[in-house]
């Protein structure tokens, strides 16, 4: 039996095993949290101390905007009204025939059998933050678990689709933006009434996938999502087709839009309440369920994925 | 409580809670809406850096990795990607901490360059295997500007410990 001498000062384990350690545990993080999605946990636990610390820090800033329209001159204020008034005016008109035509538009719709359009309404929240990270085009919401907001529900704001709640938080709530890498909304041309699915580009932009060449879309062609998803109520912008590259190699145009919404902004928003779930007819249910994930885009798996979540 | 290249004064122990306090701070710098800027330093990375080159025995890898963990939380990143990322650079400051403070604060900074440079690269890394692209060069610009602070931190976080032991009223610091 061999005697080791007893160490003179206690250090703890040698650094290098406690480096593989680390990055053993942080490798496991990473893939458990990006294939697996599991960790909702963990990361609400540790937002309990993360966002009280993150309002703190973004109170000097909220102080000087609030000092700013403290001492924003008289004039500009009764300019702004009267523009505001004016606008009103305006719009009445627009509105009060639209909500005549919307009562006529159910009538047909029942008249002709069709499915009925759902009402939509919702809550107002305030965007608290952006992500610091380049990669993540998120933003934080002031309502959670607590205003009963779920994972899933679209978010507007006065010009059109900003997102979609991801994650959600006793307090908070996460949004993806449609410029984010990961968000699909599944879109139409408005003049056209082409249907297809717009990506975000990860850079402010967007792009229409899987239109063919020849396809009649134009700039300036507006965008509005066409509710196929289940999950974005229809008819609400989206963006706006500003650059078009056909390429005679590649078989689909590549179509580049912009945001309608002001999405990279700090201002209100609008979460929409969730879609009840469509229910397919009996015969249509079980094919589908037979069929399984197989025939299902890639789209629409990462949008289920996404949901499952909460 | 090292002696550097530039001054055989032996500093006052640092205080743990001042430690502490910095790294709050810069956790609270990190939070600040800044992120519309080009070439905003990573605070907290450069701070995790200083302290595991200063005091590699209080600052470790167990400290960058919680502290990783909550910016990954605050950023909506993927958990793991920050926390992976300063682990790393621990690790490298505690390793490198006797060779880096044998030199000048300029060839110090230097020398921490490459550290930070690291904590964004894996970064980087950890999105391009999820399968993101490249966000630009400005994303580069953050370390080069931390080092540029490197001797002013220095100075500016040494203060405590560079205070008399017994206080005397009648001498200034």
């Amino acid at each position: 039996m061999d005697h080791q001498p007893p160490p003179f000062f206690k250090r703890g384990p040698a650094p290098l095993a406690l480096l593989s350690f680390y990055v053993a545990l942080a490798v496991a993080l990473l893939v458990v949290d990006a294939r697996f999605r599991a960790l909702e946990v963990v990361r609400q636990g540790l937002s309990m101390f993360t966002h009280p610390v993150q309002h703190l820090a973004h109170l000097p800033a909220q102080f000087f905007d609030n000092a700013g329209s403290y001492f924003a001159s008289l004039v500009r204020l009764q300019d702004e009204n009267a523009q505001l008034k004016r606008a009103r005016l305006e719009n009445v008109a627009t509105l009060l025939r639209s909500q005549q035509v919307e009562v006529e538009n159910e009538r047909l719709r029942k008249l002709l059998g069709v499915k009925e359009r759902r009402q939509v309404s919702g809550q107002v929240a305030q965007i608290l933050y952006s992500a610091r990270d380049p990669y993540a085009r998120r933003i934080v919401i002031d309502k959670g678990q607590q205003d009963k907001v779920v994972a899933g529900q679209p978010v507007i704001d006065d010009a059109g689709i900003v997102g979609q709640v991801t994650r959600v938080f006793p307090f908070v709530a996460e949004v993806t933006l449609i410029t984010d890498k990961e968000q699909a909304v599944p879109v139409q041309v408005v003049r056209t009434g082409l249907r297809s699915v717009v990506f975000g580009l990860g850079s402010g932009q967007l792009e229409l996938r899987f239109v063919p060449a020849n396809a009649d879309v134009q700039n300036g062609d507006v965008l509005v999502t066409s509710g196929l998803d289940g999950i974005f109520p229809a008819g609400f912008p989206v963006a706006k087709v500003v650059h078009i590259e056909s390429d005679t190699a590649y078989s689909f145009a590549r179509i580049f839009c912009v945001p309608l919404a002001a999405v990279e902004h700090f201002s209100e928003v609008m979460v929409l309440d969730p879609l009840p779930a469509l229910v397919l007819p009996e015969a249509l249910a079980s094919e589908v369920a037979s069929k399984g994930a197989k025939s299902s885009g890639r789209s629409g798996q990462a949008k289920k994925k996404r949901l499952k979540k909460d | 409580m090292q002696t550097s290249y530039s001054s055989s004064r032996i500093l006052l122990p640092v205080r743990p809670w001042f430690i502490g306090f910095t790294l709050l701070t810069a956790l609270l710098l990190n939070f600040l809406p800044t992120s519309v800027w080009p070439a905003v330093p990573d605070w907290l990375a450069l701070l995790i850096v200083f302290w595991s080159v200063r005091e590699p025995r209080l600052v470790g890898m167990g400290l960058a990795f919680v502290f990783g963990l909550v910016m990954d939380v605050a950023d909506a990143s993927l958990l793991g990607q920050h926390a992976l990322a300063y682990v790393l650079a621990a690790y490298g400051g505690a390793a490198l901490s006797r060779r880096i403070l044998w030199f000048p604060l300029g060839q110090q900074a230097l020398q921490v360059f490459p550290l930070l440079l690291l904590v964004q690269l894996v970064q980087l890394a950890v999105w391009a295997v999820v399968g993101a692209d490249f966000p630009g060069m400005a994303y580069l610009l953050g370390p080069l500007f931390a080092t540029l602070l490197w001797p002013s931190l220095t100075f500016l976080l040494l203060l405590p410990q560079h205070q008399a032991v017994d206080r005397d009223d009648n001498r200034p610091l």
